[in-house]
C-alpha cells in the first residue's frame, strides 16, 4: 500500500515537473497574446512591444521618460520595459538572447565596435530607409552602419571621454585648466604637495582604467590620421605606432609617480564618483556619461565639476575624444515591427529627445538635427561645447574600426598598477586584438 | 527469442538512466568537442580545426591561469584536509556545546558563494575593510589583501577553505565515529596518550575520510570560478586569473568555439591530474 503510494507520488510530480516545462516555454507567446487581445480600444486592439535596456538607474529613468511620452502619444501601443546587467555581462546576454531567438522587439544598446559583433545582417532590422533617419546628425550614422546600411536610431546626446575635475579644488590652489600632458602633470604634483589625491583610480571596476588610454585617442588621430584604417587593416599596432604607444605611457606615468589614491586598486566606481563631487580627489578620467549619477547623488555638488579633453603633447592639438550615444535597435524577428519603428521614431524625434532630456540631463550634445540643450545643463556640458563649437573633437576608435581586444580593462589595470611597463601592456593589447579580427574574420589578419 | 529477452531484461532498469546520461551528458559533451574545432557564432559555424586550441594556448594570461589553478586548487586541498580532520576530532571529542559547534562550522556552506564573495571583499578593502580597520586598532597595517597581486589568489583560497570546510569536517566526523570503540581500548590497556590516539588511530583509520576530502576539494579547486569571479573577477590584472575565469572571458568576448575549447582543455586537465591521484589514492587505502 505504502509503496503504491509513493508511486504514485512520483508519478504525479513528473507530470508537475513537464507541465511546467512547458508552461514555461509557452509563456512569453501566451502573454502576448492577451496583452494583444485584451484592451480593444476604439481603433485598433492594443500592442505591446518590449524594450531591453541594460539596469543603470540613469538607463533606466531614460526609458522610464521616453516609454511614459511615447504611450501618451500612441495609446495603441503599450511598452514592457526589461533591464540587464552592463558591462561584458550584459554584451553576453544581448549576443544569447539574439542567437537563441529571445529578443526583445526594442533594445538599447551600443553603437560602434560592439554592434559590429551582433551580426546585424541577419539579426536587425534596418532602418536606412526610414523617414526618420534624416533628422539624425550625420557623424552619428557611421557608427551604426554596416556594409552601408544604417542599423538604429540614437539616443540622446553623445558623450566625451577625458577628464573630470574639482573646481573647488582648482581655484583652492590656484591651478588652470592644463593644455599640455606636461601642465596636467604639473598641476598633479602641486595637489599631491597639498594633500589632495591627484587622480582618482577605481580600478575595482576595471573598465574604468580604460579611460586613459581610449580617451586619447584625438591625439593619435592628430598625430597619425590613418590610424583608424591601417589598424583595422592590420597594417598599424599599438606598441609600434609611437602616438598610440603614448596613450599606454600617459596611465603608465600616473601610476608611477603615485597620484593614485592609495587604496585604488579596491576603489569601485561609485566611490570614484564621491570622491571627485566630495574633492577627495581633484580628477578622475571618466565619461561624461557620469554626470547623471552625480547629479542625482550628489545635486549640492555637480556645480563644482569642470571637465578638460585629455592633453596632448603640444597645446595646438587639444580636443576632445567623443563617445556616441547608444543605439535604439529593431529586433529582425520582432511580431512587431511596424510598432518597434515607430518607438524608435519617436526616441529619435526632437518630442523624445526632451522625454529623454527631462530624465536623465544630457552628457553632450544631442544627435538629433535642430535639438536644443536645455538651459540648465551642468557645467560640464558647458565645458564640452566649446571642443564642438570649433570642431576639434575626434570619435573615439571603437566607433571608427570594428575592433576592440576584450582584454583591455585588464591590461590598462597592469600598466596603470605598475605592473607592467607601458610597451609590453600596449604588445599584449595587440596580441588581444589580433584574435578578435581573426575571430570576427576580418581581411588582413 | 524469449531468451534473450530474458537474458537482457535487467538492463531494462538501466534504460532510463542511461537514456538521461545520454541525453544531458554525453551528448553536450560530444557537442563541446565538435564545436570547440569551429568558429562558433551560436547561430552559425564554420570548422577551423585545431586553431582554437593554438589561439587558446597562446593566450598570454594561460600560463599565470594554469600557475593559479594548481596552486589554488593545492592550498585548498591541504588547508581543508588539515583543519577538517582537527575540526573532526575536537567536534567528536567530549565537549559540551558539540551540537551547536558543529552547525556553526557547517554554516559556512549553507551560504551562496557569491554572497560570501561579495561579503568578504568589502571585509577585505585595504582601508574601510573590516579586517584591516581591526588590525589597525592593534597597530597592525594590514595588507591589501585583494589588491596585492601576490596575495590576491591566497585571500581568495582562505575564504574557500572558510567556506568548504564545513563539508569536510562532517566527512571527517562521519570518518572518526565509525571507528570501532576496540581499538581505543586498546590503546587504553597499552597506556597511550591522546597524542597516540591521533596519531596511530584516528589519522590511519579516516583514511577513507582522507581520500574523499582531497578528491572532493582538489577537483573543486582545479574547476573553481565563482568565488575568484565575485571576489576579484581573475584582477588585478591577470593576477588571479583560473582556467576556468579565463575561459569565461572568452565566453564574453564573444569567442565562443575558443571558450569551447578551452572547456575541453580543463576537461582533460581536471581528468589528466585527478584520475591518477583517485587510483594512487584508492591503491593505498585497499593497502591498508
Amino acid at each position: 500500500m505504502r509503496q503504491k503510494k509513493a508511486k504514485m507520488i512520483s508519478v504525479l510530480s513528473v507530470t508537475a515537473l513537464f507541465a511546467g516545462v512547458l508552461a514555461g516555454c509557452g509563456g512569453a507567446a501566451e502573454k502576448e497574446e492577451t496583452a494583444g487581445g485584451s484592451t480593444p480600444q476604439g481603433e485598433g486592439k492594443t500592442v505591446t512591444i518590449s524594450l531591453l535596456t541594460d539596469n543603470t538607474q540613469d538607463a533606466v529613468n531614460q526609458a522610464k521618460g521616453v516609454i511614459e511620452a511615447f504611450e501618451a502619444k500612441y495609446p495603441n501601443i503599450q511598452v514592457e520595459h526589461e533591464t540587464r546587467p552592463g558591462g561584458g555581462e550584459g554584451d553576453n546576454l544581448v549576443k544569447t538572447r539574439l542567437a537563441t531567438g529571445d529578443m526583445t522587439d526594442v533594445f538599447w544598446y551600443n553603437a560602434g565596435s560592439l554592434m559590429q559583433a551582433l551580426n546585424p545582417e541577419q539579426n536587425l532590422v534596418d532602418l536606412t530607409n526610414e523617414p526618420f533617419m534624416k533628422n539624425v546628425v550625420d557623424s552619428f550614422k557611421p557608427t551604426v552602419m554596416f556594409k552601408d546600411k544604417l542599423y538604429a536610431g540614437p539616443l540622446g546626446s553623445t558623450m566625451g571621454g577625458g577628464w573630470l575635475y574639482n573646481k573647488k579644488v582648482y581655484s583652492q590652489l590656484g591651478l588652470s585648466v592644463p593644455k599640455t600632458w606636461a601642465e596636467l602633470m604639473a598641476n598633479n604634483e602641486k595637489i599631491k604637495a597639498a594633500g589632495i589625491t591627484p587622480v582618482i583610480g577605481s580600478f575595482k571596476d576595471d573598465w574604468t582604467t580604460q579611460i586613459v588610454v581610449l580617451a586619447d585617442y584625438y591625439n593619435v588621430q592628430a598625430q597619425t590620421p590613418k590610424f583608424a584604417d591601417d589598424y583595422t587593416a592590420n597594417k598599424a599596432k599599438f606598441a609600434d605606432t609611437p602616438a598610440a604607444l603614448r596613450s599606454f605611457e600617459k596611465l603608465e606615468e600616473i601610476g608611477k609617480k603615485g597620484y593614485f589614491n592609495k587604496d585604488f586598486l579596491a576603489t569601485t566606481y561609485d566611490a570614484g564618483l564621491k570622491m571627485i563631487a566630495e574633492g577627495k580627489g581633484a580628477h578622475y578620467p571618466m565619461l561624461t556619461f557620469a554626470i547623471p549619477a552625480i547629479e542625482q547623488n550628489y545635486p549640492d555638488q555637480i556645480g563644482d565639476i569642470g571637465f578638460f579633453a585629455q592633453p596632448g603633447d603640444s597645446p595646438d592639438v587639444n580636443g576632445l575624444t567623443v563617445w556616441v550615444s547608444n543605439g535604439a535597435y529593431i529586433y529582425k524577428k520582432s511580431e512587431h515591427i511596424e510598432e518597434a519603428k515607430k518607438f524608435v521614431e519617436f526616441t529619435s524625434s526632437i518630442e523624445g529627445i526632451e522625454a529623454l532630456t527631462k530624465m536623465s540631463k544630457p552628457s553632450g550634445p544631442l544627435l538629433v538635427k535642430e535639438a536644443k540643450l536645455p538651459d540648465n545643463v551642468p557645467q560640464v556640458v558647458k565645458d564640452m561645447m566649446p571642443y564642438f563649437d570649433t570642431n576639434k573633437t575626434a570619435p573615439a576608435l571603437e566607433f571608427v574600426s570594428p575592433i576592440k581586444g576584450p582584454s583591455l580593462a585588464q591590461i590598462t589595470t597592469e600598466v596603470g598598477a605598475g605592473f607592467k611597463p607601458a610597451k609590453e601592456g600596449a604588445q599584449l593589447y595587440d596580441k588581444d586584438v589580433e584574435k578578435q579580427a581573426k575571430q570576427l574574420g576580418l581581411q588582413g589578419w | 527469442m524469449t531468451t534473450i529477452l530474458k537474458r537482457t531484461y535487467s538492463y531494462y532498469f538501466l534504460l532510463p538512466a542511461a537514456l538521461i546520461y545520454i541525453a544531458i551528458f554525453l551528448v553536450p559533451t560530444l557537442m563541446s568537442f565538435f564545436f570547440s574545432l569551429t568558429r562558433w557564432s551560436l547561430i552559425e559555424w564554420k570548422f577551423i580545426g585545431l586553431e582554437n586550441f593554438i589561439t587558446f594556448f597562446e593566450e598570454p594570461s594561460l600560463r599565470i591561469g594554469f600557475k593559479n589553478t594548481l596552486l589554488y586548487a593545492v592550498i585548498t586541498c591541504v588547508l581543508k584536509v588539515v583543519l577538517g580532520l582537527l575540526l573532526g576530532v575536537f567536534l567528536t571529542s567530549k565537549i559540551r556545546t558539540k551540537g551547536y559547534l558543529r552547525s556553526v562550522i557547517f554554516f559556512p556552506t549553507l551560504v551562496s558563494t557569491i554572497a560570501v564573495g561579495l561579503a568578504f571583499s568589502m571585509m577585505m578593502h585595504p582601508t574601510q575593510g573590516l579586517i584591516n580597520t581591526t588590525l589597525a586598532k592593534l597597530g597592525i597595517a594590514g595588507p591589501d589583501w585583494l589588491g596585492n597581486p601576490d596575495l590576491a589568489l591566497i585571500s581568495v583560497a582562505l575564504v574557500d577553505v572558510w567556506k568548504g570546510v564545513g563539508f569536510a569536517t562532517v566527512i571527517y566526523i562521519a570518518g572518526i565515529l565509525s571507528i570501532p570503540e576496540e581499538y581505543y581500548e586498546a590503546l587504553q590497556i597499552d597506556g597511550g596518550g591522546a597524542l597516540h590516539k591521533f596519531w596511530n588511530i584516528i589519522v590511519p583509520l579516516s583514511r577513507p575520510a582522507t581520500n574523499s576530502v582531497i578528491i572532493l576539494s582538489f577537483i573543486g579547486g582545479l574547476r573553481s570560478f565563482d568565488l575568484v569571479w565575485a571576489m576579484t573577477k581573475g584582477g588585478p590584472g591577470f593576477s588571479t586569473d583560473l582556467i576556468a575565469s579565463i575561459i569565461y572571458k572568452q565566453y564574453q568576448g564573444g569567442f565562443y568555439g575558443l571558450a569551447t575549447a578551452g572547456n575541453v582543455i580543463l576537461f582533460l586537465v581536471v581528468t589528466l591530474l585527478a584520475f591518477p591521484l583517485y587510483m594512487y589514492l584508492n591503491r593505498k587505502e585497499a593497502e591498508l
